[in-house]
C-alpha cells in the first residue's frame, strides 16, 4: 500500500483496489482523516458526507470482490454543492438554500453512483456559480492549498482545493465562464468543461441556461477521461442535451501528436498579463512543438475583446430569470413578513448575497423595457459572431492554446470590492461558453510557488483532440506530479 | 451615463429585490460602471446577424408521450417553508 493515499489518482486507486491490495472502505477512512487534518486551513467542504461514503465503500467492496468493477468504484469523489444529492443539502454556498435537501439526484451523481462511486462531500463554492474566488459564498472562503492567503479561484475553488489538498481523488465542478478550468488552474489539477450539451444539467441549479455545464477536476488526464466516461452522454431530462454518441475517452490517451495543428490566438495574451504567465504557456507551447504539433503563432480571434461584455449581458440576464424561483414558498429561506410582496422582497434581500443581487439587478436592466435591444439582443448577435470566427479557426486547426488565467491565484480580499476587477480574471475562458466549445485547464508551471494553468480549447464534440494535446503535453512534463506544502 | 436612484428602485421592483439605502448607493455606482463598459458592444455591426440564444442550435426538443413516475406529493413539500393539506400555503394576493 502507497504511503500517501492523498496523491493517488483514480486509475492508481483502481489498480489497488482491483488487486484487492486495497479496500476501499480504508481508503475512504484514509481520506476522512485527511479531511480531518487539512480542512481547517483549506476549508473546501460545505458538508463532509462520512456516513454515506462509508456506506458506498462498503457497496463497492462487495462488487469489487467480483470481476468488471468500474474504475470509479470505491472512489472518493467531491461534489461542488450546486449539483443535487438526494438526502444530503444541497446549499449553492447560499443563505437562500442553507437547509434545502433534494429530494432528488441530478442525473451526474446519479451515474456515479452507478459506477458505485464513494461520494464523500459537497464542494464549497461562489454563490450560485457566481463569482471567481470563493469569496462569494455565504459560509466561509475557501483557501488555495499552495498558498493559504490565496483565493482556489472559483466559482469550483472547493472542488479545486479539495483534489489539489488530496481531501478526494476527484471532484466534479460546474463552469459557466471558466468556473471549473480558472480554480483547476489556479490549484493546479486538471478542469475540463465539456461542449455545451455533453453532459447533462438535469438536478444542477441553474445559473445560466445556455452557458452552464458540468466537468470533472481530476488529479490527471486520464483520470479526467474516466470520469467523462461516466458522466457524459445524452438525457432524455434535459432538453438541451446532445444526442451525440459518446466514445471511450481513455482511448485518447497515449496518442501521437504528429500533424496535430495548433492555433495560438494573440488577443489571449492580453495586456495586464503577468509575465511569467506570459512565458510559461509559450514554453508549453514550443513543448508540444518538440512533441510534434505543428504551431501557428499568428492566429487572430478580433472579437474576444467583446466576450466580457457579451458575457456580463447574456449571464446575468439568464441568472436574473432562472432565480426568479427563490420567493421562499416552495423551498428554501422564507421571510414571514404580513404582506405577500413583503416576504418576497425580504425572503430575497436576507437570502442572497451582494454577488447574486448584482448580477439580477444586471440582469434584470439589460432585460427590462427599453433595453433589451441594446444590451440582450445585441449580446446575443455578437455571440454569434464569436462562435463564427471560433467556427472558422477550427477549420484550419485542430485546437487552440491559451492562458487559463492572466495571472496567479491572487490574494483573498485583493479584487471583492472591484466587481469588473473580478470579472477581469475569466477572460480566457469566458469566450469558449459563450461558444458552447469544450476546452480543458491543465497544470502548466508555476511562478514563485503559485500555479499556473493553460488551456486547450477544440470545436464541439472535440473532447477527443482536447485529451489527445492534454495527455501527451501533461505525459512530458512532472507539473502534475507536485503537490502543495501541506 | 450614470443611473438615477428611481432607476436603482424601479430594476429592484422588477426583480422583487429588498435593497437597503446603502445598497441602491453601492448599485447606482456599480452598475452603472459596468453598464458603461458594456457600450464597447455598440462598436460592433451586427446588421443582419441573428442572435444565438443557446449554442446548440437545437429546435423544440420533443418527448414521448410516456408516462414516467414522478415524485411523491410529501418528497415535493419535505422542503416547504409551511404547507397545509398537501399543498404549500402562500400569503393572501389580494387583500
Amino acid at each position: 500500500m502507497p504511503d500517501n493515499l492523498a496523491e493517488l489518482t483514480i486509475h492508481q486507486a483502481h489498480e489497488l483496489l482491483k488487486g484487492r491490495q486495497l479496500s476501499s472502505v480504508d481508503l475512504t477512512r484514509a481520506y476522512l482523516e485527511r479531511i480531518s487534518k487539512v480542512e481547517p486551513e483549506v476549508q473546501a467542504f460545505v458538508t463532509v458526507t462520512d456516513e454515506l461514503a462509508l456506506k458506498q465503500a462498503e457497496a463497492a467492496d462487495r462488487l469489487l470482490a467480483g470481476n468488471g468493477a468500474n474504475p470509479l468504484a470505491g472512489v472518493p469523489v467531491l461534489i461542488k454543492d450546486v449539483m443535487c444529492t438526494k438526502g444530503v443539502r444541497t446549499t449553492c454556498s447560499s443563505k437562500i438554500l442553507e437547509n434545502l435537501v433534494p429530494p432528488y439526484d441530478a442525473t451526474v451523481v446519479e451515474r456515479l453512483k452507478a459506477c458505485n462511486a464513494v461520494i464523500i462531500g459537497k464542494a464549497n463554492m461562489d454563490e450560485f456559480a457566481m463569482g471567481s474566488s470563493t469569496e462569494n459564498s455565504a459560509f466561509f472562503t475557501t483557501r488555495n492549498p499552495w498558498d493559504r492567503s490565496r483565493v482556489p479561484g472559483g466559482s469550483s475553488g472547493g472542488s479545486a482545493a479539495g483534489v489539489a489538498a488530496g481531501e478526494a481523488v476527484y471532484a466534479l465542478g460546474s463552469d459557466t465562464g471558466g468556473s471549473i478550468r480558472q480554480p483547476a488552474g489556479f490549484c493546479s489539477v486538471v478542469g475540463f468543461k465539456p461542449t455545451y450539451g455533453r453532459v447533462s444539467r438535469y438536478g444542477l441549479v441553474a445559473f445560466a441556461s445556455s452557458l452552464d455545464q458540468i466537468g470533472p477536476l481530476t488529479r490527471d488526464v486520464a483520470d479526467c477521461a474516466l470520469v467523462m466516461n461516466a458522466i457524459a452522454g445524452y438525457d432524455s431530462r434535459d432538453s438541451t442535451s446532445a444526442p451525440e454518441p459518446v466514445p471511450d475517452y481513455t482511448r485518447c490517451l497515449n496518442a501521437e501528436l504528429k500533424g496535430m495543428r495548433i492555433g495560438v490566438p494573440r488577443e489571449y495574451f492580453v495586456k495586464g498579463m503577468q509575465p511569467e504567465v506570459d512565458k510559461a504557456i509559450k514554453a508549453g507551447i514550443e513543448q508540444l512543438e518538440k512533441l510534434g504539433a505543428e504551431i501557428d503563432w499568428e492566429v487572430s480571434l478580433p472579437h474576444t475583446p467583446y466576450a466580457l461584455a457579451v458575457y456580463y449581458i447574456i449571464a446575468p440576464s439568464e441568472a436574473s430569470a432562472n432565480l426568479a424561483r427563490y420567493d421562499g414558498v416552495k423551498y428554501g429561506f422564507s421571510y414571514q413578513a404580513p404582506t405577500m410582496w413583503e416576504s418576497l422582497e425580504k425572503t430575497r434581500q436576507y437570502g442572497f448575497g451582494a454577488e447574486v443581487k448584482r448580477r439580477i439587478m444586471l440582469g434584470t436592466y439589460a432585460l427590462s423595457a427599453g433595453y433589451y435591444d441594446a444590451y440582450y439582443l445585441k449580446a446575443q448577435k455578437v455571440r454569434t459572431l464569436i462562435r463564427r470566427e471560433f467556427d472558422r479557426a477550427f477549420e484550419k486547426y485542430d485546437a487552440l492554446i491559451t492562458p487559463t488565467s492572466p495571472t496567479v491565484p491572487f490574494k483573498i480580499g485583493e479584487k471583492i470590492d472591484d466587481p469588473l476587477q473580478m470579472y477581469l480574471s475569466d477572460i480566457c475562458t469566458l469566450p469558449v461558453n459563450i461558444a458552447g466549445l469544450p476546452a480543458i485547464s491543465i497544470p502548466a508551471g508555476f511562478a514563485d510557488g503559485l500555479p499556473i494553468g493553460m488551456q486547450i480549447i477544440s470545436k464541439p464534440f472535440g473532447e477527443e483532440t482536447i485529451l489527445k494535446v492534454a495527455h501527451v503535453y501533461e505525459q512530458s512534463t512532472d507539473w502534475h506530479k507536485r503537490r502543495p506544502p501541506l | 451615463m450614470k443611473l438615477t436612484r428611481e432607476e436603482v428602485l424601479h430594476i429592484a421592483r422588477l426583480a422583487r429585490l429588498g435593497l437597503t439605502e446603502e445598497d441602491v448607493g453601492r448599485f447606482r455606482e456599480q452598475l452603472s460602471n459596468i453598464l458603461d463598459n458594456f457600450e464597447i458592444l455598440q462598436q460592433v455591426d451586427t446588421m443582419d446577424v441573428l442572435p444565438t440564444a443557446q449554442p446548440l442550435a437545437l429546435k423544440n426538443v420533443m418527448r414521448n408521450d410516456k408516462v414516467t413516475p414522478s415524485l411523491a406529493p410529501d418528497d415535493i413539500l419535505a422542503n416547504a417553508p409551511r404547507q397545509e393539506g398537501g399543498c404549500f400555503r402562500v400569503r393572501a394576493v389580494l387583500e
